[in-house]
């Protein structure tokens, strides 16, 4: 078993159109890094030239935003689902 | 003829075609609509907008369309009125009140966006739209798209006033309330998106329905005589409001229509229950942290705003600044309001008096200065926020007996 990882249409071309893959990993700066080995050029895009997340892009730890958990260094395990989604608007 | 280059991202500069998208492939920053400045230069004159129609669409050589516009033809071009008791009130000379609250046909800033939305909607081929809104958007793009003939999907968090439920389904549009607060309807939004062939105003049509608030700066400073205030409060949910209302002002400037120099300050008013941007701005944190929203100002609860960093940056950039105010200093906002000024607002609009407000009071806004404040939205729409603090009707027998003993007893709250 490993962690799944949806992921938004803008990256799809790096993962052959799958919308779903499977990594493994023990926390979320880990997960960037296998995404990168299995897809490269993917790290680059989710990240900025610090290596951070970039602020456009929402990750979602089974359904919760790691923002509100330990950000980069939130834990992950085996059945963890991760879903990775630009932000958008509403509201005014 | 249409002024419409082509999409930009916001962040890498790159360009992309004017389609049905709305994130920039390489760095995740939204899109957003790119005109031919230049040929707009020489063509566009007051003269020519003020010769256009009474609605929004009088600024359409600077709205994302190629064609002609089909949606909301009745939407916008709202009164400013210039205020005389709630300026008394809050001790300053020159008051403004930019009136959303009666928008054609759903009473909020939505129907502007919408129209815009729909409108593009029609030329990309699109038969069905949708929308991830709390309340007023599900309102405007469930009249606008009756209208214009569109089928609907209006996604909406499961808690909202029932005044904003109704005023969707009365329009039998497919009415989806998600178990949920805003963002986790937004989230869903954008995974549907990925999925089904439907226009979603605020995901992929982001880029051509968020031009849409231009319409509202365009028209402060058209019905100032073609200035712009020194002031604009404006109240924030994803912080798109501020940074449409800055482009069109910028917009205007560039064009040369403006009679005097850009001077305007922007405020972001906030509910304390949910002020991401606000915080962030009076702390001068650099970043804007998402929150769990708990506010009665349903409207502006989202914690997790898309626009938050453009909005964080046009308020520095313009020297404005941001206020929070708790869920009864809206309520006395929205009573304030309509004893003043005769105008019933909803929650928003609480939000944004109560702000100015507190802005005037703590000397971040100078009160020999002018001042317009944006009222986004109509009080009917939110009647539980303030029924318990608005008094009670006088019950009497049909009789001048009853209403004299009456008169002379008692007076509403």
């Amino acid at each position: 078993m490993a962690i799944k990882v949806r992921i938004p249409t803008p990256l799809q071309k790096l993962t052959n159109d799958q919308a779903e893959v499977e990594v493994t990993a023990n926390n979320v700066n880990d997960l960037i890094e296998a995404l990168e080995k299995s897809y490269p050029g993917f790290k680059t895009r989710i990240c900025d030239e610090a290596g951070k997340v970039r602020r456009f892009v929402n990750i979602y730890v089974n359904e919760e935003d790691i923002r509100f958990l330990q950000q980069e260094t939130t834990a992950i395990k085996d059945g963890d689902e991760v879903s990775i989604i630009p932000a958008i608007a509403g509201g005014c | 003829m249409s002024y419409l280059k082509c999409l930009r991202s916001k962040g890498s500069g790159r360009e992309y075609p004017k389609k049905a998208l709305y994130v920039c492939e390489y760095d995740f920053s939204p899109l957003e609509a790119d005109y031919d400045y230049e040929a707009l230069k020489k063509d566009l004159t007051r003269e020519k907008i003020e010769k256009g129609p009474l609605s929004l669409w009088r600024y359409r050589d600077l709205l994302p369309i190629d064609g002609e516009p089909t949606v909301g033809l009745h939407s916008g071009f709202t009164p400013l009125i210039r205020s005389k008791y709630l300026a008394e009130t809050l001790g300053v000379k020159e008051l403004y009140i930019k009136d959303d609250s009666v928008s054609h046909p759903t009473w909020s800033f939505k129907d502007r966006v919408v129209a815009v939305a729909l409108s593009r909607a029609r030329e990309l081929g699109f038969d069905t739209v949708a929308c991830a809104s709390t309340g007023n958007l599900a309102n405007a793009v469930s009249a606008h798209g009756a209208k214009a003939g569109f089928k609907r999907y209006i996604f909406i968090p499961h808690n909202l006033e029932r005044g904003k439920v109704l005023g969707s389904l009365v329009y039998k549009p497919n009415v989806v309330a998600v178990k949920g607060n805003y963002d986790d309807v937004n989230r869903l939004c954008s995974e549907i998106v990925a999925k089904y062939p439907w226009g979603f105003v605020n995901v992929n049509l982001r880029p051509y329905y968020s031009e849409g608030s231009k319409t509202m700066g365009f028209e402060i400073a058209e019905q100032l005589g073609w200035k712009t205030p020194r002031h604009v409060v404006v109240p924030a949910a994803s912080g798109s409001l501020i940074t449409k209302i800055w482009k069109a002002f910028k917009e205007f400037e560039m064009l040369g229509l403006l009679k005097e120099k850009l001077n305007t300050s922007i405020y972001c008013a906030q509910a304390e229950g949910c002020s991401p941007i606000a915080t962030a701005i009076l702390n001068k944190s650099e970043h804007v942290l998402p929150v769990k929203p708990k506010t009665i100002a349903k409207s502006l609860a989202i914690g997790n705003p898309a626009d938050g960093y453009y909005a964080k940056d046009v308020i520095t950039s313009s020297g404005g600044g941001a206020a929070i105010v708790s869920d009864d200093e809206i309520r006395d906002g929205i009573k304030l309001l309509a004893e003043t000024e005769g105008i019933f607002t909803e929650t928003a609009g609480g939000v944004t008096v109560a702000s100015t407000k507190k802005l005037i009071e703590n000397g971040a806004i100078n009160p020999n200065e002018s001042i317009v404040i944006c009222i986004t939205g109509n009080g009917m729409k939110t009647q539980e926020a303030i029924q318990d603090v608005v008094g009670e009707e006088l019950f009497i027998d049909p009789t001048l007996e009853s209403f004299e003993a009456t008169l002379h007893t008692s007076k509403t709250k």
